[in-house]
């Protein structure tokens, strides 16, 4: 083949890797068990070479893996041996530091060999529904609390499966059966990335994925280094301060745009927190890569060469680079909210480029029923809470992402992360929990020429004849999305019971038997003044009750006979914009 | 051939109130698409078919106009048509460019927003400026009424009648001509639906009302509601346009029956679908798939793969022992790059294609990494492709078959088009070539190369989410732009066996005249095999298949009807059910371990192995009531009779080979049963072009299909 034409068999060749990677995540998210793969797709999968350079990443509903992913399989090569490294192996690790942030995540690597030799590595990461120790909460004083460890070791060696590896996890885990049956869907899922890959080599003719490789890496390269060296080299700060578990945290960046680099850090960001919201530096990594990807350069494909210019970096032991043995379970509260304080820095040496603050951390919580346990002596009561059973029941849930700069935020809508919410109607047939309300929460959008995205309200109870523990997750209670270029901020979290207790924002608390938890998830905020806004757009809000009237004349300077004409068209049915 | 027993004569008056009666063997299948509307006629086993332009404001008038010219063709009155089948896209387009009626959501309070919600996901992870679909119904035509069943089906809060007496004149003071109502849960318990649909046929007659427990019986309110508003939507233009359609026949002295096809791939009354438009939506596709299904059927074939590309799009469907495989709900409308999650959920029975956008019009571009881009994008009609010479300055893929010599410029379209092969060299050179310093034929063969990579890519991929392995299948190929490039996929996907059979052009209406009267039925019901109940079971499927036989048995009041039987199954924490079919005899006389071992051998067959140790629920259960599908006879396959003689032929790259080969060229006509035709060779008709590459052969059976086969010595 002459060059010309070996550049398009490398085109196409390109082609396909990503599309066996996004095959190979497909084929988890239809055979897994945990919700959170299934439904959130909070999972990755990728090919790799034999250098452990990551070559192509399915792109899934979390960025959390983005970077985390490209390093694993080095980690792997290192832990394993290269002369180790045999034909029909599977490896496995759940280390938070050498895998993807937390226990509960499991990284399965699967060496592909072709001809007897080596040719290149297929990994993938699903987010597990249990992992043993105290359960998938913040409430673990140090790792060891947070479940099973399971360092990087064979699975499968040389097609023998580690019998005594799979007694240890079923002993330590409360679901054994769905764990086990992750795992080995993630090894069926690395199964089918090989033999696509197989296939593909046999019909290119190819011996190694040498060439292929630095065809991809090389593109990849290039392009990004384009769009870095097409910004004007500068530095900037940002900042975001948020709730926390018990006080205030500070999260805190430096971005510097160099020749061929950005350089991004979080000097003097907070020091670790004691409850399990810390975050290891792969996870941190992985959402200022995102953040600044989605700004810079979106539509080149997440490899080892695009990544490696954005070079992020930590303080040891700040909460967005905790080390051994902290708590991170909950790492994700934390670097949800990484994008948004990077963007505070990045609009100051890209205005007009990135949204206003938003919600950020998705709104997740886990409800634990089980029959009521106070005094009761009415025999309807009593029949009931003997049919009643015990039931975990886990939710994704998102607010109001922020306003850009030449559009409204989205409503109910997760950024940074891709997630899926579950229908109530299949929510309600996982345990005897009863959804009341799920929809818009108007005004929670911050004010603007371009208003934040609504957050939602929620509703939980249970089914009579129960009660349950309510495990929050939630941020941005005390400290609301911030406004951009002058619009408003965004709604904050609120969470109480139905007859006013209040309740906390974090953390496991009790629900009587017959109470209510109602939840507003909080709203994104605003860009540029309220008072710019297209009046159209105000009156499109007010008809379809985005916003209150109070709203509408009070930030968007109605008058009452303006709002009551819209109104009035409202009852008429008239189409309003 | 045999076909299924043809419909009795129908005796009718025309407008001079003359008696008249139909031919049954005449029959007429009418496919509205966006750009044209196909017409076929068959007059027992003659063929008569012909291709105008869609008439957007008035559709029927296309029809008429190819009525007339069919029956011209044809030689006989429109008087004699016994039998009418009609597909059309007006409900899809209706949906994509929102011109439905004006229409209220009557829902659960606290959940006025699930339509506009969707999932709470991005479509696109990198896109900071992404737009999300709009909810076809604006919040303010959304209202709440206070009621509440649970996930048991029991009543939490009973419905406030008086709040839907107050929403009564809401909905009558704002002028409302269509009410959809989806309430929480009703696929359990629809009595709240239906009192809530009581009271407004009682107090506004006018209004059409639609129910969710009816339209989409299902379980997920986000697709439950979606696909309820999406009837309530089109309910009353389809009605309107149905009802037309039917005056304008009369006067063209038509008289028969008029069936429509429906996106499952059978044929339903024309009352049911103006009760049920939702169902009508991709009836075309479907049609395109039951009419591959009928050649699959004619060559006994049990694997094949269909693949129909035209201007914009290419659908890709697999069809097993005959039967083109379903689903039970897909995404219209999507409005980003054909991607998931763009578009809007029904919830319907549907024929499961993958949908890309790769046809003759998809534009080509360079991205950041130097990379060929293809699609979604497409040149249309207007200015079409740069080689159309009106104005186009992007290369398409139609472009660049023709730079690759796989088009004839001055034989396009049976020459009633030019194309201009400077005009298409130019664009290939100003937009790959000087980016990628490649000349115009390489830049081309990188074009087709891509987007042929593309459709491989989608049929791979549908093929493993289905677990099977394509080089088992035949290929059958038909639209226009098909078979130009069928041979190639087949190179990739390692497929050996590829026909194309006559009337490719026309193949949905073809398609529409082979279906089946059918309608499914299905209910979400929940049960764990751990907890499984025989005896309600066999209820629930016998209440479900009577109340689709109904439906066919309005089609046809004496032909055999046969109930085909589904649930679908996972195992307890899955979110991702997978159909298990079911004899008749487990459907009458269910046992939880037989369900139990047909689960886990269908499970096997998709995903390699068994889970041990886990329970498995049942979510939905689904019966198909049908008429027999036509059985084709078996075609005695030709007998290879030597090669035929060409005395034409003209360079044509070969992209297996990287590099250009001299090829014989022959009009279709001159082909005759069981002559061969080895590759390179193009085979030339007026509305397609079949390409046979050097590793192929191509041989013409007696019905004319062209069938093409690795040529021996080649290795794929």
């Amino acid at each position: 083949m002459s060059n010309k034409t070996s550049n398009v068999a490398s085109q196409v060749m390109w082609n396909r890797l990503i599309s066996v990677v996004e095959e190979q995540a497909q084929a988890l998210v239809r055979t897994a068990f945990s919700t959170s793969v299934r439904e959130a797709g909070d999972l990755s999968a990728g090919v790799y070479d034999t250098a452990g350079r990551m070559l192509a990443q399915a792109v899934t509903g979390t960025p959390g893996h983005v970077n985390a992913m490209a390093d694993a399989v080095p980690h792997f090569i290192r832990r394993v041996g290269a002369e180790n490294i045999l034909e029909g192996d599977v490896y496995i690790t759940n280390d938070p530091w050498e895998g993807t942030g937390h226990l509960h995540d499991i990284t399965v690597v699967t060496p592909s060999f072709f001809q007897s030799n080596l040719v290149g590595f297929f990994a993938c990461t699903a987010h597990i529904v249990d992992i043993g120790g105290r359960g998938f909460g913040a409430d673990a004083n140090s790792v060891y609390e947070e479940g099973l460890y399971i360092p990087i070791m064979k699975l499968v060696e040389q097609g023998k499966i580690d019998s005594t590896l799979i007694k240890i996890i079923r002993g330590n885990v409360r679901e054994p059966d769905q764990l086990v049956g992750d795992i080995h869907a993630l090894s069926t899922c690395n199964e089918i990335g090989h033999r696509r890959l197989i296939d593909m080599m046999g019909e290119f003719n190819l011996q190694s994925l040498d060439g292929i490789a630095a065809f991809i890496l090389d593109n990849s390269r290039r392009a990004t280094l384009e769009r870095i060296n097409a910004l004007t080299p500068q530095q900037a700060s940002g900042e975001m301060r948020i709730d926390g578990y018990s006080n205030p945290i500070d999260l805190k960046v430096n971005l510097v745009f160099e020749k061929d680099r950005i350089l991004c850090d979080f000097e003097g960001t907070s020091g670790l927190d004691k409850k399990g919201i810390n975050v290891p530096l792969v996870y941190t990594k992985a959402y200022a890569c995102y953040a600044l990807k989605c700004a810079i350069a979106p539509e080149i494909p997440n490899n080892t060469a695009s990544l490696a210019p954005f070079e992020i970096t930590a303080p040891e032991n700040s909460i967005v680079n905790a080390v051994h043995p902290a708590p991170v379970a909950l790492r994700h509260v934390i670097g949800h909210m990484i994008p948004d304080t990077v963007y505070d820095a990045l609009d100051k040496m890209l205005p007009g480029k990135v949204p206003a603050e938003g919600a950020g951390c998705l709104c997740n919580f886990q409800v634990s029923l089980r029959p009521r346990t106070d005094d009761i002596t009415d025999s309807a009561d009593i029949a009931a809470r003997d049919v009643a059973v015990r039931s975990e029941v886990l939710t994704f849930n998102s607010g109001g992402s922020g306003a850009r700069p030449t559009q409204d935020g989205m409503s109910a809508t997760a950024f940074p992360s891709g997630v899926m919410t579950m229908p109530i109607e299949a929510t309600e047939h996982v345990g005897p929990v009863i959804i009341w309300r799920k929809e818009l929460r108007p005004d929670s959008g911050g004010t603007g020429k371009y208003r934040g995205g609504l957050g939602q309200y929620m509703e939980v109870g249970a089914v009579e004849g129960h009660e349950f523990d309510f495990q929050a997750m939630f941020d941005r209670v005390d400290h609301p999305a911030r406004g951009r270029q002058g619009g408003g901020d965004g709604a904050a979290t609120e969470i109480r019971q139905d007859d006013k207790t209040p309740m906390q924002g974090k953390g496991k608390q009790f629900v009587p038997h017959g109470r209510r938890v109602v939840l507003s998830f909080p709203g994104g905020a605003g860009y540029g003044l309220a008072s710019q806004r297209d009046p159209a757009l105000v009156r499109r809000d007010l008809a379809r009750g985005y916003i209150s009237v109070k709203s509408c004349i009070q930030d968007y300077g109605f008058t009452q006979a303006d709002v009551d004409a819209v109104l009035d068209a409202v009852k008429r049915g008239d189409e309003i914009l | 051939m045999l076909r299924q027993s043809y419909p009795k004569p129908h005796v009718g008056e025309n407008d001079d109130g003359e008696i008249v009666m139909s031919n049954p063997s005449v029959r007429l299948g009418v496919d509205i698409g966006g750009t044209f509307t196909d017409v076929v006629m068959e007059v027992g086993s003659d063929q008569y078919s012909t291709k105008v332009l869609t008439t957007y404001s008035a559709p029927e008038a296309a029809i008429v106009d190819g009525l007339r010219q069919v029956c011209i063709k044809a030689g006989i009155r429109p008087t004699a048509v016994g039998q009418i089948i009609h597909g059309t896209t007006l409900a899809t387009n209706a949906l994509i460019e929102r011109r439905g009626a004006k229409t209220a959501l009557i829902t659960t309070c606290g959940f006025r927003d699930v339509i506009e919600m969707r999932t709470e996901s991005r479509f696109e992870q990198y896109d900071l400026n992404l737009t999300l679909p709009e909810p076809l119904l604006p919040r303010q035509q959304r209202f709440t009424v206070t009621e509440r069943i649970s996930a048991r089906g029991e009543v939490l809060i009973e419905l406030d009648t008086d709040e839907v007496d107050t929403l009564i004149n809401v909905i009558a003071e704002g002028g409302y001509e269509s009410v959809a109502i989806g309430l929480i849960h009703s696929y359990l318990n629809d009595q709240h639906e239906c009192a809530v649909r009581d009271v407004i046929n009682a107090k506004l007659p006018n209004v059409m009302v639609s129910i969710s427990s009816e339209v989409s019986p299902q379980m997920r309110e986000y697709e439950r509601f979606n696909t309820v508003v999406a009837n309530a939507y089109i309910k009353p233009l389809m009605k309107s346009y149905l009802s037309r359609l039917q005056g304008v026949l009369k006067k063209e002295g038509v008289n028969c029956p008029i069936f429509l096809m429906h996106s499952g791939g059978g044929i339903i009354s024309i009352d049911s679908a103006a009760e049920f438009p939702v169902r009508l939506v991709e009836s075309g596709p479907a049609g395109g798939a039951v009419f591959a299904a009928n050649i699959a059927s004619r060559y006994a074939l049990d694997k094949v793969l269909s693949f129909d590309m035209g201007g914009t799009t290419a659908k890709i469907c697999l069809i097993k022992n005959q039967t083109p495989k379903t689903s039970r709900v897909f995404e219209v409308a999507r409005t980003y790059r054909f991607k998931k999650g763009s578009g809007m959920p029904i919830s319907i029975p549907v024929i499961d294609m993958v949908e890309i956008g790769a046809g003759g019009g998809s534009l080509a571009s360079v991205d950041a990494m130097r990379q060929i881009r293809v699609g979604p994008h497409s040149a249309g009609s207007e200015p079409g492709p740069a080689c159309y010479g009106r104005g186009g300055d992007k290369p398409a893929v139609t472009d660049a078959d023709l730079v690759l010599g796989k088009l004839d410029g001055n034989n396009f379209a049976g020459g009633s088009i030019t194309l201009y092969a400077d005009e298409a060299t130019r664009a290939l050179e100003n937009v790959l070539g000087k980016t990628l310093d490649m000349d115009a034929q390489t830049a081309a063969y990188g074009l087709v190369e891509v987007v042929d990579e593309n459709m491989a890519n989608a049929a791979r991929v549908h093929a493993v989410e289905n677990g099977e392995d394509l080089s088992e299948y035949t290929m059958i190929a038909f639209g226009g732009a098909a078979p130009l490039h069928a041979s190639r996929l087949c190179e990739k996907l390692g497929v050996e066996r590829l026909l194309v059979p006559p009337g490719a052009g026309v193949g949905s209406a073809i398609g529409f005249l082979r279906a089946p009267f059918s309608f499914e039925a299905n209910r979400s019901h929940y049960m764990r095999l751990s907890n499984f109940n025989g005896q309600l079971v066999s209820e629930l499927l016998a209440e479900l298949s009577s109340e689709a036989t109904v439906f066919v048995r309005s089609c046809d009041t004496d032909a055999t009807i046969r109930c085909e039987y589904k649930a679908y199954m996972r195992y307890s924490g899955q979110g991702w059910e997978i159909p298990v079919p079911l004899s008749d005899q487990q459907a009458i006389a269910p046992d939880g371990g037989v369900y139990q071992s047909l689960f886990e051998a269908e499970y096997a067959s998709l995903f390699g192995r068994v889970v041990e140790g886990m329970d498995i629920e049942i979510t939905v259960w689904a019966v198909n009531a049908t008429t027999p599908t036509q059985v084709e006879n078996t075609i005695a396959l030709a007998v290879a009779d030597g090669n035929v003689l060409t005395s034409e032929s003209r360079m044509v790259f070969d992209s297996a080979l990287g590099g250009n080969r001299n090829a014989s060229v022959i009009h279709r006509n001159d082909l005759k049963t069981g002559q061969v035709l080895g590759g390179p060779a193009v085979i030339s008709e007026d509305e397609t072009t079949i390409i046979i590459p050097q590793s192929r052969q191509a041989m013409r059976q007696v019905d004319g299909c062209i069938d093409i086969t690795v040529q021996l010595g080649e290795t794929r």
